[in-house]
C-alpha cells in the first residue's frame, strides 16, 4: 500500500519533470510549424491585398466599365481590360479544346493499350513535357514553330476555308505565324501532361470487376472505355482539366512570345492578340504613369480572381474524389 | 446475333483506339521536336565564351556568365528561405493540424498557390518590395522565387510525411518521446528522400521561372553580386535576347534555353531516382 502510493507519487513527479523539461520545447516546435503554415496563408492574403491596393487607382478611375472597355491607350491614359480578358479566355478555351481529347486519349493509351514495357518510358516522356519551362516553349514557338506554320500550314488553311461561311472569318487575314491560334496550340501542348496525368491516375482506380463485367457482356475495348471507365472517372477527369485550365489562364512566357501582343479583339484566330499575363509581362517595366501601372495591376487582379475560381473548383472536385477513393478502400 | 453490327462496333473500337495512339504520338512528338531543336540550336552556340563572357550589347558577341551567376544566386537564396518554411508548414499539416480548420484552409490555399499564375506572384512581390524600397533588386527576385518554392515543398512534405506508417510514431510515443522529438528524429528522417525530392522539384520549377523576375530582379547587363541592385538571370536574358532582332543575341538565347532545360531535366531525373529509392526501400 505504502509502496503503491510512493510509486504513484514518483510517477506524478517524473511526469512533472518531463513536462517541465520537454513541454516548452514541444510548444515552441508546434508554434513554429503553425507559424510556417500561417505564412502560406499570409502569402495568399497578402497577394490579394497588394493587388487590390495596387489596382485601386485604376478601378476607381474607370469603375466597372473597365471590365468591358476595349480601349487601351497609354497616351490618353484610357484603359479597359476587355481585349486582354477576351484574349485570355479565347486562347485558354481553344487550348482546352485541343488538349482535353488528346490528354484523355494519352491516358487511355497508357492504361489500356500500351504494352507494359513501353508504359514507363511513354509516361515519363509525357511528364517531361510538364517539366519543360514555359520560356522554352516560348522561344521554340517563336523561332521554330511560328515560321514553319506561317510558310507551310497557315496559307493552306486560309485558302481552304476562304469560301466556307463562318470559318472564312475565323481563319482569315495575312499569315503572321504568330497570333492567337499559335498561342493556343503551344498552350495546349503545355497543359496536356496535367490532363493525362490526372486522368491516368483515376482510370487506374476503376475497379477491374467493373471493366471485366462489361467485357463479359461483349463490349468492345472502346465501349468499355467510353461507357464504363470514363463515366466512373468523370469527376477526376474534369478536376484535372480544370487544373490544366487554371494553368493555361495564367501561363505567361510561352504566350508572350507567340501571341503578337496587340490590344485588339479580332474575329480571326490567326490575328495577333494579347492575354492578361502577356500584357503585364510585356508592358509592366515600360509602363509610365501611375494610372498605366495601376491598370496593369488591375488586370493582374482580374486574372488572380479568375484563376482562383477555376482552381478552387478543381480542388474541390479532386478533394471529393479523394474522399470517395478513401471511403471505398475501407 | 447481328454479325454486321458487331463488325461495325469492332471497327469503331479500332478507330478510336488508333486515335488514342495518335494522341500519344502527338504528345511525344512535340517533346522530341522541342528537345531536338533545342539541342541543335543550343549546342551550335555553346562555346567557352558563351559561358564565361558577360552579356553583350546589341550586335556583338559575348556570353551569359553574369546571367548564369545571377540565376544561381537568386535560386539558392529562394531555396534557403523557402525550404524551411515549406517543410515546417508541411509538417504542421501532416502532424499537428491534420483535420483542423486551420489546416484545411492552409491546405486549400497552398494548392491554389501551387498553380497560381507566377506573373501574379511577381506583381505581389513588386508591390511588397520594389515599391517600398524604390528600386528593383536581387532580393526582390529571390523573394518572388521563394514564394513559388514554398507551396511545392509544403505539398510534397505533407504527402511524404503522411506515407510514414503511424505505428512508427506510436512506437516512439510509447517510449515517452515528446511529439516534436518524434517528428524531428523519426518521421523527418524516414521521409528524408521524399522531402529531398520535393526540394529538387521546387528548384526545377524556379530555374525556368521568368515572369516573377521580370519586374522584381529586372535585369543587369553587367557582372553583379550586389543583392540590392538589379540582377540578370538566365530566363530574363533569354526573353530579352529572343525578342530582339539581333542574331548574336538569338544564338545566346538558345544557349541559355539549352542550359535551363538541361538543368531542369537533370533535376527531374534526380528527383525520380530519389523517389525510386524510397519506394524500393
Amino acid at each position: 500500500m505504502v509502496e503503491m502510493v510512493l510509486s504513484e507519487e514518483f510517477a506524478a513527479d517524473s511526469r512533472a519533470i518531463a513536462v517541465r523539461r520537454f513541454g516548452p520545447g514541444e510548444r515552441r516546435f508546434r508554434a513554429f510549424t503553425a507559424a510556417a503554415a500561417l505564412i502560406v496563408l499570409a502569402i495568399f492574403i497578402g497577394a490579394l491585398t497588394a493587388l487590390v491596393i495596387g489596382a485601386w487607382p485604376a478601378l476607381h478611375a474607370f469603375g466597372w466599365p473597365f471590365l468591358w472597355t476595349q480601349v487601351w491607350n497609354p497616351v490618353t491614359e484610357k484603359f479597359g481590360a476587355l481585349a486582354p480578358i477576351s484574349g485570355t479566355l479565347i486562347t485558354s478555351a481553344l487550348a482546352m479544346v485541343i488538349a482535353v481529347p488528346v490528354g484523355i486519349g494519352i491516358a487511355i493509351f497508357l492504361t489500356e493499350i500500351c504494352p507494359r514495357s513501353l508504359r514507363r518510358p511513354v509516361g515519363i516522356a509525357i511528364e517531361l513535357l510538364a517539366g519543360i519551362p514555359s520560356i522554352i516553349f516560348g522561344i521554340w514557338g517563336l523561332f521554330v514553330f511560328a515560321p514553319y506554320f506561317q510558310q507551310h500550314i497557315q496559307p493552306w488553311l486560309i485558302d481552304s476555308f476562304a469560301n466556307v461561311p463562318v470559318l472564312q472569318d475565323l481563319f482569315a487575314g495575312p499569315p503572321y505565324g504568330i497570333g492567337m491560334f499559335t498561342a493556343s496550340l503551344i498552350l495546349s501542348i503545355m497543359i496536356l501532361p496535367f490532363i493525362s496525368a490526372v486522368s491516368r491516375d483515376v482510370f487506374e482506380t476503376v475497379p477491374p470487376a467493373l471493366k471485366e463485367s462489361a467485357y463479359s457482356l461483349g463490349c468492345t475495348k472502346w465501349e468499355v472505355m467510353w461507357r464504363v471507365v470514363l463515366p466512373f472517372a468523370r469527376s477526376g477527369v474534369v478536376g484535372g482539366s480544370m487544373l490544366a485550365l487554371g494553368r493555361a489562364l495564367g501561363e505567361t512566357m510561352a504566350v508572350t512570345f507567340v501571341i503578337g501582343n496587340a490590344h485588339r479583339i479580332s474575329e480571326s484566330i490567326f490575328a495577333p492578340g494579347t492575354t492578361i499575363a502577356a500584357a503585364i509581362a510585356n508592358e509592366f517595366t515600360e509602363a509610365y504613369g501611375a494610372l498605366y501601372l495601376s491598370s496593369l495591376i488591375a488586370i493582374g487582379l482580374i486574372l488572380f480572381v479568375i484563376t482562383f475560381i477555376v482552381l478552387a473548383a478543381a480542388q474541390i472536385m479532386l478533394y471529393q474524389l479523394e474522399r470517395r477513393a478513401g471511403g471505398r478502400s475501407q | 446475333m447481328n454479325r454486321a453490327r458487331y463488325a461495325m462496333r469492332r471497327a469503331y473500337s479500332r478507330l478510336f483506339l488508333a486515335l488514342c495512339i495518335a494522341a500519344t504520338a502527338f504528345g511525344v512528338g512535340w517533346l522530341i521536336l522541342i528537345l531536338g531543336d533545342l539541342a541543335i540550336q543550343g549546342f551550335g552556340g555553346l562555346t567557352v565564351d558563351a559561358l564565361t563572357k558577360m552579356t553583350p550589347p546589341p550586335g556583338s558577341a559575348g556570353g551569359l556568365a553574369n546571367a548564369i551567376v545571377g540565376s544561381l544566386i537568386m535560386t539558392a537564396l529562394a531555396v534557403v528561405v523557402g525550404t524551411p518554411i515549406g517543410i515546417f508548414a508541411g509538417t504542421y499539416l501532416a502532424e499537428y493540424g491534420k483535420h483542423s480548420w486551420l489546416a484545411f484552409v492552409v491546405r486549400f490555399v497552398n494548392d491554389i498557390l501551387l498553380s497560381a499564375p507566377s506573373i501574379v506572384i511577381g506583381l505581389f512581390v513588386y508591390e511588397l518590395t520594389v515599391l517600398q524600397v524604390g528600386h528593383f533588386s536581387a532580393w526582390a527576385g529571390a523573394t518572388a522565387l521563394a514564394v513559388i518554392v514554398i507551396p511545392v515543398v509544403v505539398r510534397t512534405t505533407e504527402n511524404m510525411l503522411l506515407l510514414i506508417p503511424n505505428t512508427l510514431r506510436e512506437a516512439a510515443a510509447a517510449l515517452g518521446t515528446p511529439r516534436n522529438i518524434v517528428i524531428r528524429t523519426i518521421t523527418w528522417r524516414a521521409a528524408r528522400a521524399g522531402i529531398m525530392t520535393g526540394i529538387l522539384l521546387a528548384i526545377a520549377r524556379i530555374s525556368g521561372e521568368t515572369a516573377p523576375l521580370l519586374f522584381t530582379a529586372l535585369n543587369n547587363q553587367f557582372w553583379s553580386t550586389n543583392l540590392n541592385t538589379p540582377m540578370g538571370s538566365l530566363p530574363v536574358v533569354i526573353f530579352q535576347f529572343a525578342m530582339s532582332p539581333y542574331d548574336d543575341w538569338h544564338t545566346l538565347a538558345w544557349v541559355g534555353a539549352l542550359l535551363i532545360t538541361a538543368t531542369v531535366l537533370t533535376l527531374s531525373i534526380l528527383a525520380r531516382v530519389l523517389e525510386g529509392k524510397r519506394s524500393s526501400q
